[in-house]
């Protein structure tokens, strides 16, 4: 039993770390209806620059403010040279846009930064303490935190302010929100520094987990599942899709996978995603695709 | 038409491209009196919607363009303007079809429209009770997710967000479209008393030519792209063309087919 409560703890911390990728990617759909391929580029770019930043010798906070401004900096200018020149196109040329993104972006990171792997400690011992018999990771935990306070930001954010409710408008009308005087440009840029922001979480807890390096973009493959659990306009679903794909993951990844000869914790998601897909396609807290009849 | 008053929004000889080659406005004018109810009358594809998005400039959006001719509002030129720009000087458009956010609350669409004021909490909070003075309806639903409630409430909706923008002029695009007929005139009486207490000008395109021409001042008929009548609103509802081309009334018994000739000649001839 404590064998089965430790594993399960430690599943559902790992899907904590998979939603603070997966909040990305909402941010962005919520906004503007579009996966943005590019999130786990984002990821990287934000990871990189704050480690080399760190390597020139600035502080920790430093390196934090100026990784902030240069997520935000980026997103303004993607928006700028990008997002606004393909108002109106189907939603498929804007996925196709943040596909050719991500690789711009995975490019200049390492123009810029360099490609070879980066160390990042963030200053938590990842030595798990003993909590009645169970061992809970410290690093596991403090990830959970960050999550737990950028879910409640986020969600105050999209549904207390005025910037925040008129995103959600441009979410469900483009030509409404236009209509009403909302600058489209003005929110797709607050989204997009939003975005970079979470990537810049992301990659700082992802980044000190595997090493600052090019693989920390696929990252974003586990994200997928979590959505899909999830729904893609649920901040909150992010995170409940994040825990359960963690623990059912390590769950079935023990329990299940000595018949399969393990190793299914790398497919077991997906397998999940494909049998929720069929049931409820706008996930767990999707928003429902209302229509009258 | 002889301009009575003060005109608050003309529209001077505008020609509308689409696409750089669909000719949709072939030089239209129009003119709006100060807290007058204009309505922009005729059949479907007649021009009424492009008329109203070359003035709100939500026609760029469409790859819609204004290539010829003049907008004024207040004197002003305004063609150029974006459409965040043209609410903050007073001009909004209701689109056709209502077109709220259907995963907004009705409160929160209607807070949506205050989004280019800069003024205060309890401001915007006097602005609410005043629109939901003139819909009470929308306060037993203000905290329904828009999708969700009746076609009639989506129209207040999306009037009462409009006028969350205090503008001095609203072009309504289509607010009968999809309604009951007494639904019709419900919207139609709250239009005349926002009109009259508010002193909120109205540009309003209207496929129902009978509910239009009674709680308009002036009219304009549009087809193939051009005014092809104007008027005083009961000038028109008593023209005989009018009468038997958009309120369905002939001065005599049964047509029979052969007046169907007549019929096109004289379509013709307004044409």
């Amino acid at each position: 039993m404590l064998f089965f409560i430790e594993v399960l703890i430690g599943g559902l911390l790992a899907g904590v770390m998979y939603s603070l990728v997966a909040m990305g990617f909402v941010l962005i759909y919520k906004a503007s209806g579009v996966l943005n391929f590019a999130q786990g580029s984002m990821v990287l770019f934000a990871a990189l620059s704050f480690v080399s930043i760190l390597a020139m010798g600035a502080p920790f906070w430093l390196a934090l403010v100026l990784t902030l401004a240069i997520m935000v900096l980026l997103g303004v200018v993607i928006e700028k040279v990008v997002l606004r020149r393909l108002v109106n196109q189907p939603q498929i040329t804007l996925f196709m846009a943040t596909i050719g993104l991500s690789i711009l972006i995975e490019g200049l990171g390492q123009m810029i930064w360099g490609s070879q792997v980066h160390g990042l400690d963030l200053g938590i011992n990842d030595i798990p303490f003993n909590f009645y018999g169970v061992f809970i990771s410290q690093f596991d935990l403090f990830a959970a935190g960050c999550a737990a306070v950028l879910v409640a930001g986020l969600s105050l954010f999209f549904h207390k302010t005025k910037i925040g409710r008129a995103l959600r408008a441009v979410a469900d009308d483009h030509q409404a929100a236009m209509s009403v005087g909302i600058p489209l440009k003005h929110v797709w840029a607050v989204v997009w520094a939003a975005a970079g922001f979470v990537a810049l979480v992301a990659g700082l807890l992802w980044g000190s987990r595997l090493g600052v390096q090019f693989a920390l973009t696929l990252v974003v493959l586990k994200a997928l599942p979590v959505l899909i659990l999830g729904g893609f306009t649920s901040i909150p679903g992010a995170i409940i899709g994040g825990l359960i794909i963690g623990a059912t993951e390590k769950l079935a990844e023990v329990y299940i996978g000595p018949y399969f000869g393990g190793g299914i914790e790398n497919w077991f998601p997906y397998v999940l995603a494909l049998a929720f897909l069929l049931i409820r396609p706008d996930g767990l807290f999707g928003e429902k695709h209302i229509e009258r009849v | 038409m002889s301009v009575q008053g003060n005109s608050i929004l003309t529209v001077n000889n505008i020609e509308v491209i689409y696409n750089h080659v669909i000719l949709v406005l072939k030089g239209v004018s129009l003119d709006v009196p100060e807290g007058k109810i204009v309505a922009l009358l005729g059949a479907n594809g007649a021009g009424k919607t492009t008329t109203l998005k070359a003035v709100s400039n939500l026609l760029r959006a469409e790859r819609g363009d204004v290539t010829k001719g003049s907008i004024e509002f207040k004197g002003k030129r305004v063609d150029k303007m974006t459409p965040p720009e043209l609410v903050k000087q007073g001009v909004i458009q209701v689109m056709e079809g209502r077109h709220c956010f259907a995963h907004l609350t009705v409160e929160e669409n209607l807070l949506t429209g205050a989004y280019t004021r800069k003024v205060s909490r309890a401001e915007i909070r006097r602005d609410l009770e005043r629109v939901y003075a003139y819909f009470p309806r929308l306060k037993e639903r203000r905290n329904s997710q828009a999708g969700y409630t009746s076609g009639g409430e989506q129209q207040m909706t999306a009037i009462g967000r409009a006028l969350m923008a205090h503008p001095s002029m609203i072009l309504l695009d289509e607010p009968s479209m999809g309604l009951a007929p007494q639904l019709v005139e419900e919207i139609f009486e709250i239009v005349r008393d926002l009109n009259q207490k508010e002193k909120v000008s109205f540009l309003l395109a209207e496929q129902n030519t009978n509910v239009a021409l009674r709680y308009a001042d002036f009219g304009y008929i549009l087809e193939n792209g051009r005014v092809v009548m104007d008027g005083k609103a009961a000038d028109l509802a008593t023209n005989e063309d009018v009468k038997e081309f958009y309120l369905g009334i002939s001065s005599g018994a049964r047509k029979s087919f052969r007046d169907a000739k007549h019929y096109r000649r004289r379509k013709r001839w307004l044409a």
